[in-house]
């Protein structure tokens, strides 16, 4: 393996040399994103967060938006280390992992990569890989409790993508949350097929509306359509990804949001220092929850009162000292099995929560 | 914030297929229309994807520019025009074959809707102003499903309208019969290239129009995903409405509720086959399709020289 002048540097000289190269030598950052920059949603909020990297003048940062996730995810990633120079490179999208992420990993030994959400194996995949993900659960639970706060007809509605486990957990959470503060809750669930189907997503926002819920909020790519046709047809909405507060200036809640810019940052600042993941002076896994900055709760509307403001705010609190887990059993799925058992509290890295397969009790639709 | 609507149970499901038939139905309706006055002159243009795209984007963007969504449909309209009149002046040259030209026109649309997409980073530009009809019901749905876009009157208007341009005035007759025999246009004095470069023009237009519906009513959003191959698929309707303007409007409908038909079951507590159900649009398609395709009635009304030179 070959060294790079900078870590040959870091080793030799010190700092004092390496602010002098620094000077001269930006460090270049690449990006790719699945979709457009502009969707108000899972890729506008990565773009923020890359944003971010703005306030380090120490840094270059390129972006591709809508790379599919095929080979041209490869090509740009390429273009980024073989044109501008790249030396940490982030893929964005699940599907830009493998094999595109890890071919050019394999074939760009000194250049770091760093993919959300991958699913890395040590024995497969080349060391100079980083996986970064957050847990947004919390955020999810938050906004629940705002929603369990808000409703009326005690119907919630929620707009899914896709039954796999990151979709159920946020289900999970959000009607955890609602139920905590109003047990009677019901939350009912769409399933549109996948992440972008704007038109559908309409349809089933609307027709959720028809049944009397009063609630509705998402997990898709993007659910500033659902927030929209929330707000059209005269009910609250909460948003998901990215914050999307403007598609509903008199019912937005609130949301749970991303916030990559932490991670981006670190992740900067580490590699300027001249660590890296391939030795292992970067974390492998860099995951991250409310505590952590990884997410955040969206800009509250003008229709949450104060009251509703305090008691989001003093259970935030506990979720940041520990006190209240969002997970702790008895939890029951709607088939009435029981998932968490009473006393058991998990938290939200907890890998088993990774594999989850069920709806909560309360929740009315299907995980399968 | 209103009082919270009512439940309607099984009734949802009826008032949400009207509803979706009326909302959802409404790009299908223009691009079929769009299609149908096409292929009278006896050109394809499978390009409608990349038409309606752009009439998206168009609408979206001039909409949100000038504050006036009615000058986004216009400019719609335009953008539609001038690819329709490039693929008609493509069309006409010598060994350009309509399928291949079609499939360069869906990606042309599309890559500049896309490019000129880029800049517009308002969440929503200034929307259609809807009809409300649904005044006199108390349950909120029913009266929701009732507020209905305008657009949907003027393609109800238009199909009717181009029946009747088909079937009695000179015009109509000239397109057909150079969708029929252009040899026999010819020689009664149809200037055939004008006809046909006057109808795939005027096609575009109609289906970019289909297009300012989805930016600017339903969903009511501009993004790369908006049209989710509706333009193709309104190509498609044109095979088996059987070159019809009256049962492109029908067919239209029948895809429009039939979009609506995963999601409000769902919504409904019948959680299985989701998929499935959601396929129902592309179910439908080949239903019909089979059901009007018999080898002995198949193509009736196709224009004798659809797609040859």
């Amino acid at each position: 393996m070959s060294v790079t002048r900078r870590q040959l540097l870091a080793a030799m000289a010190g700092s004092p040399l390496l602010a002098a190269e620094h000077a001269q030598d930006p460090l270049v950052i690449g990006f790719i994103y699945n979709g457009p920059k502009n969707d108000l949603g899972y890729n506008q909020s990565h773009a923020e967060g890359k944003a971010t990297l703005r306030k380090f003048p120490w840094v270059k940062a390129v972006e591709e938006a809508s790379v599919p996730e095929t080979v041209a995810a490869g090509e740009s990633m390429r273009d980024m280390i073989y044109q501008d120079g790249a030396k940490v490179v982030f893929a964005t999208s699940f599907g830009h992992f493998d094999p595109f992420t890890v071919d050019i990993a394999r074939e760009n030994p000194s250049v770091q990569f760093f993919h959300c959400g991958g699913l890395y194996d040590e024995k497969k995949h080349p060391k100079n890989i980083g996986i970064y993900f957050g847990f947004i659960d919390e955020v999810e639970y938050l906004s629940g409790m705002l929603a369990g706060m808000s409703t009326r007809t005690g119907k919630l509605g929620f707009v899914a993508a896709k039954p796999i486990p990151q979709v159920l957990r946020n289900i999970n959470s959000f009607t955890l949350g609602a139920r905590s503060v109003n047990p009677r809750v019901t939350t009912k669930v769409v399933f549109t097929g996948d992440w972008v189907l704007p038109v559908r997503e309409a349809e089933a926002s609307s027709s959720l509306v028809d049944q009397g819920i009063d609630v509705l909020t998402g997990h898709t790519g993007s659910p500033r359509v659902i927030v929209q046709t929330a707000e059209r047809r005269g009910v609250f909405g909460c948003g998901y990804q990215f914050d999307q507060s403007s598609m509903a200036p008199r019912g937005f809640l609130t949301g749970a949001q991303w916030a990559w810019g932490t991670v981006y940052q670190r992740v900067a600042q580490m590699a300027r220092d001249g660590l890296s993941v391939t030795n292992g002076t970067i974390p492998r896994r860099l995951t991250g929850t409310l505590k952590d900055e990884f997410c955040k709760l969206s800009p509250y509307g003008p229709s949450v009162s104060q009251t509703a403001r305090e008691r989001i705010a003093a259970a935030k609190a506990g979720i940041l000292n520990g006190s209240l887990g969002i997970y702790r059993g008895p939890v029951r799925d709607n088939q009435g099995k029981v998932q968490i058992a009473a006393g058991t509290t998990l938290n939200v890295a907890d890998v088993e929560l990774d594999r989850m397969d069920y709806l909560v009790e309360g929740v009315e639709g299907s995980a399968r | 914030m209103q009082l919270p609507p009512e439940s309607l149970g099984g009734w949802g499901l009826v008032v949400a297929l009207c509803g979706g038939a009326m909302r959802g139905s409404i790009p299908y309706m223009f691009v079929s229309l769009g299609e149908c006055l096409t292929e009278k002159s006896g050109k394809i243009n499978l390009g409608m994807e990349g038409v309606l795209l752009m009439g998206a984007m168009t609408a979206f963007g001039v909409s949100d520019l000038t504050g006036s969504p009615w000058l986004g449909v216009l400019a719609a309209a335009a953008a539609g025009l001038l690819l329709g009149a490039l693929h008609a002046w493509m069309t006409q040259q010598p060994a350009v074959n309509d399928v291949a030209a079609g499939i360069a026109m869906i990606l042309f649309g599309s890559g500049l809707a896309f490019f000129f997409g880029k800049r517009f980073v308002a969440p929503m530009a200034p929307q259609l102003p809807l009809l409300n009809l649904g005044g006199w019901s108390h349950t909120p749905a029913v009266a929701s499903a009732l507020r209905i876009s305008p657009l949907f009157f003027v393609g109800i208007a238009l199909s009717f309208l181009l029946h009747w341009v088909f079937t009695r005035t000179r015009w109509g007759l000239q397109i057909r019969a150079t969708g029929d025999d252009p040899q026999a246009a010819r020689a009664l004095g149809i200037d055939v290239n004008r006809v046909r470069f006057f109808a795939i023009t005027a096609g575009g237009g109609l289906a970019a129009i289909g297009g300012a519906h989805l930016t600017l009513y339903f969903p009511g959003i501009w993004s790369e995903g908006i049209s989710g191959g509706q333009g193709l698929m309104a190509v498609a309707l044109v095979i088996f409405a059987r070159w019809s303007p009256r049962r492109c409007l029908a067919a239209a409908l029948l895809f429009g509720g039939a979009q609506a038909l995963g999601p409000s079951l769902q919504s409904l507590g019948i959680n299985g086959y989701y998929h499935l159900f959601n396929a129902s649009p592309y179910l439908l398609t080949l239903a019909v399709m089979i059901a009007t395709c018999s080898p002995n009635r198949s193509l009736t009304g196709m224009p004798g020289a659809l797609g040859k030179k």
